[in-house]
């Protein structure tokens, strides 16, 4: 009853993969650090870049660059371009100056771009000397988000994997939970395991420094997103455990998800059910709702978050859908292996892109919506496809069983709007 | 190293992109690493373009580099003439690409391409945004501007117009049509609208409209060097700018066929008593250097405000800005940072801001009413209706963007004389919403 039905044609995790090289069109993983700063409430995110880095930064925070974000960007002018050594100097200064006028600041984050790599600024070594300087009030830490190595989301993994080697040690049992979460959903999260009597729980990241998030042998972590190949090896190498499972989207992912915590803690199938009824129940309705408008459509996912298997997997699954392309900027089996193996056969799995031929294959495919990134939407829809734009699926709270309906309906919305609209008939 | 939040401006081939999105039969190839083609959501989605930015990106990867980000970039240049078959490609890098030193224009020239390689110098780590695209527009006038007779008729060429630029599409049709009226034609409009054929025929024309100063100075200069043509100096920008520009074509052109004034409102609807409260307004103006001091000028003589402060962000302005300064008795700020910007603001305390979007913010925050006249600019400034700056419907156009932040006139006058009144003190709350209902 709990445990999902593999399609009966077998999933997607051998189906072959389509890997194409050539123009990514993609975020860069700084982005990431737009939704981090706000769930790391004492964290400062200083990108050591150029004006581009800060230009891409305001393009996608939008109007969150006006309210005193806890981020900015150190840009590299000519003269840091000459001499290393000067680099160094100049960004001692810059954090001085702004640990000084932010003393609300913990944790600094470096965050290296494309520039910052290229030239092999140290901005490890320049994290442990300032971490000493500002010690102990502040500690410093550095991880790249830059596009030549990370993807959009992978600035998250790439910030979370920085941080698993600084945590604190233990041999306690304990659930370690991994991945930013809206602080509405980690609540309910945390509630759901909570009722099952698994307390023993830790959040990485944690809202503040001062939480006492830590790893060790006994540690066993579930992943709540699907982009945390680098934070799953750092743990790994912590000596923790993951619990792999599907990503917890929609009633039977989140159920899954939940029942592969359940499994490792020995909670009763009783408790169990007792404490999943109802919110299953609540969700099944909220899907149902929104999924009268998706059914029988066809979807194509353009690569962006690598959340598309997962949602791949929910709308196929639970909105009954039928997925012709999904693409994937990265596939990491041990995690995306558990919704390949829910994501009914048919669509061409696709990792990495060239996004000329892939644009060549949404349009000899004409599905009825296209999930893509903002740089093709409104191109897409000019020529009659209807589009749902990739990075709300990343902002907005989507996970577990109270976003269900809501997730669904991100997806209905475009079709919902292109029914609704009569605009040849007013000509 | 400087630490940044807000960038009036984006990096220098962003400017290129302006230059390349307004044309048509151009292509660029962008050698830049994954993530760089976060710009072409500028174009998608603030301008709401119904196709991509004729761009190709080499998009480097890590495990490229080392290895053979050259021979990507070959390919990224070939991939783009084959599926693209555009008339010329610009070749360039941005940031990263230009520490790798691959460079794009030796390379293109090597491929035996049967199209023109314009190759693009953009540093990026000490020019900006409007500096990218006046040498883009520069590079490829130089490039492709052929020798050619002048036309028969009297014509002109309209520079400066781009893709992501304040009003340009409207501004654009607003000078055809006042050109019209001279009895002017228009040759070409670029790099708006324009194929590198047009490109060709920039020299048929008998003079130039520069309407941007910030992105198509470069190009007009050059056009006045080698082709002898002359090109106005005046931006029509409220109605004695426009007059002053009109008075400017007829003496290069002999016209005297008269500008059709019988829509300009702004004369009337300023003298009107309903405005005189607009007297002595204290406004404070930042932006790009021309619509600063065009609109100084206009604000000052035309709505009869008073100028507190003016500044511009792109130095290559600051001259001319010092200038309109001097004239209007005040201090210029010539920066790019808008913490010094807040700062200005808050000292001077005027009673409405003239600025970019970042304005607007800064206005939100210190409750003082902005009129939005410069980039950059979020969406809704990129509007579905006709809203030239330009000309006389710009005139009209600017009347109403700057009243409609002020409280009315008639409004101000009532609010402030029955303020004492039991019934509309500030706290009463409108009537309309029950405020006046008895106490239980």
């Amino acid at each position: 009853m709990n445990v999902p039905v593999p399609p009966p044609g077998g999933g997607c995790r051998t189906a072959p993969v389509l890997k194409q090289r050539g123009q990514r069109e993609v975020f860069c993983g700084l982005t990431g650090i737009i939704w981090l700063h706000r769930k790391m409430q004492d964290a400062f995110f200083l990108v050591v870049g150029s004006r581009t880095c800060a230009h891409l930064l305001q393009s996608a925070a939008g109007v969150m660059i006006f309210a005193e974000p806890r981020f900015g960007t150190a840009i590299l002018e000519e003269q840091d371009l000459a001499g290393m050594k000067d680099a160094h100097t100049e960004l001692d200064r810059e954090v001085a100056r702004l640990l000084e006028r932010r003393p609300d600041i913990r944790q600094l984050f470096l965050v290296g771009s494309c520039p910052s790599e290229v030239i092999k600024i140290d901005l490890a070594r320049a994290a442990e000397r300032l971490s000493q300087i500002h010690a102990p009030h502040v500690r410093v830490l550095n991880y790249s988000g830059s596009g030549i190595e990370t993807t959009f989301t992978e600035g998250e993994d790439a910030c979370l994997a920085s941080m698993v080697p600084v945590l604190k040690d233990t041999v306690a049992r304990e659930l370690l939970l991994v991945g930013a979460l809206p602080d509405v959903v980690e609540d309910q999260m945390l509630a759901l395991l909570g009722q099952m009597g698994i307390d023993n729980i830790r959040l990485l990241p944690a809202r503040r420094i001062d939480d006492t998030t830590a790893v060790g042998p006994n540690t066993v972590f579930a992943l709540t997103q699907p982009f945390m190949g680098d934070t799953h090896a750092a743990l790994i190498r912590r000596g923790a455990r993951h619990i792999a499972a599907p990503m917890p989207f929609g009633d039977e992912g989140t159920t899954a998800w939940l029942r592969a915590i359940a499994l490792e803690f020995g909670v009763p199938d009783a408790t169990f059910d007792a404490v999943t009824a109802a919110p299953r129940a609540r969700a099944r309705r909220a899907i149902a709702q929104a999924a009268e408008h998706l059914r029988g459509k066809s979807i194509f996912f353009f690569p962006d978050s690598q959340l598309e298997i997962p949602l791949a997997r929910f709308l196929t699954r639970e909105c009954g859908m039928t997925a012709i392309e999904v693409g994937s900027p990265y596939i990491h089996d041990a995690i995306h292996g558990p919704d390949l193996d829910l994501l009914p056969a048919g669509p061409q799995i696709s990792e990495g892109q060239d996004v000329d031929l892939q644009l060549d294959r949404v349009r000899a495919a004409r599905p009825d919506l296209t999930v893509c990134g903002l740089g093709l939407a409104n191109p897409l829809e000019a020529e009659g496809l209807t589009t749902k734009w990739a990075i709300e699926l990343v902002f907005t709270p989507v996970h577990f069983y109270e976003q269900a309906g809501d997730l669904a309906g991100l997806f209905s919305r475009p079709i919902r709007r292109k029914a609704a609209l009569r605009l040849e008939a007013a000509q | 190293m400087k630490l940044t939040v807000w960038t009036y401006e984006g990096p220098p081939h962003v400017g290129a992109m302006r230059v390349a999105t307004a044309m048509t039969g151009l292509h660029y190839v962008l050698h830049a690493p994954q993530g760089d083609t976060y710009a072409d959501l500028l174009f998608t989605m603030i301008e709401r373009r119904n196709h991509r930015p004729p761009v190709s990106y080499t998009t480097f990867q890590a495990r490229d580099l080392g290895s053979d980000t050259a021979g990507l970039f070959k390919k990224a240049a070939q991939d783009a003439v084959d599926r693209f078959n555009p008339q010329a490609i610009i070749v360039g890098a941005s940031c990263t690409a230009e520490l790798i030193q691959d460079d794009p224009a030796g390379l293109a020239e090597t491929m035996g391409l049967s199209i023109p390689v314009i190759a693009l110098e953009l540093p990026s780590y000490s020019r900006k945004e409007n500096y990218g695209a006046d040498e883009t527009f520069y590079q490829i006038v130089r490039h492709l501007a052929q020798p050619c007779d002048r036309t028969g008729r009297i014509t002109c060429n309209l520079l400066g117009p781009t893709a992501l630029g304040f009003r340009n599409r409207d501004d654009v049709e607003e000078l055809t049509g006042l050109l019209s009226d001279l009895g002017v034609d228009v040759n070409v409009t670029a790099p708006l609208g324009a194929t590198p054929a047009d490109i060709a025929r920039l020299p048929a024309a008998h003079f130039n409209v520069l309407m941007y100063p910030e992105t198509g100075e470069a190009a007009a200069r050059w056009l006045e060097k080698t082709f002898d043509q002359p090109y106005t100096k005046n931006v029509p920008i409220g109605v004695a700018a426009t007059r002053a520009f009109v008075a400017e074509v007829q003496a290069l052109t002999g016209s005297t066929a008269p500008a059709d004034e019988s829509r300009l409102r702004l004369p009337w609807w300023s003298a009107s008593v309903d405005s005189t409260y607009l007297t002595g307004k204290r406004v404070f103006l930042f932006g790009d250097g021309t619509h600063v001091c065009a609109m100084a000028r206009m604000a000052r003589d035309e709505m009869g405000f008073e100028v507190a402060g003016l500044g511009c962000y792109n130095r290559e302005q600051a001259r001319a800005v010092r200038a309109c300064a001097k004239e209007m008795g005040v201090e210029a700020l010539i920066t790019d940072d808008y913490l010094e910007v807040e700062e200005t603001i808050a000292a001077l305390a005027p009673e409405m801001i003239m600025g970019t979007q970042m304005e607007r913010h800064i206005g939100k925050r210190l409750g003082i009413p902005c009129a939005v006249i410069s980039a950059p600019v979020h969406v809704q400034d990129y509007p579905a209706r006709y809203s030239p700056v330009m000309g006389y419907e710009g005139a009209n156009v600017l009347f109403d963007t700057l009243v409609h932040p002020l409280v009315m006139g008639l409004e101000e006058h009532l609010l402030t004389m029955f303020r004492d009144d039991f019934e509309f003190h500030d706290a009463a709350g409108p009537s309309h919403h029950g405020g006046h209902a008895p106490v239980a």
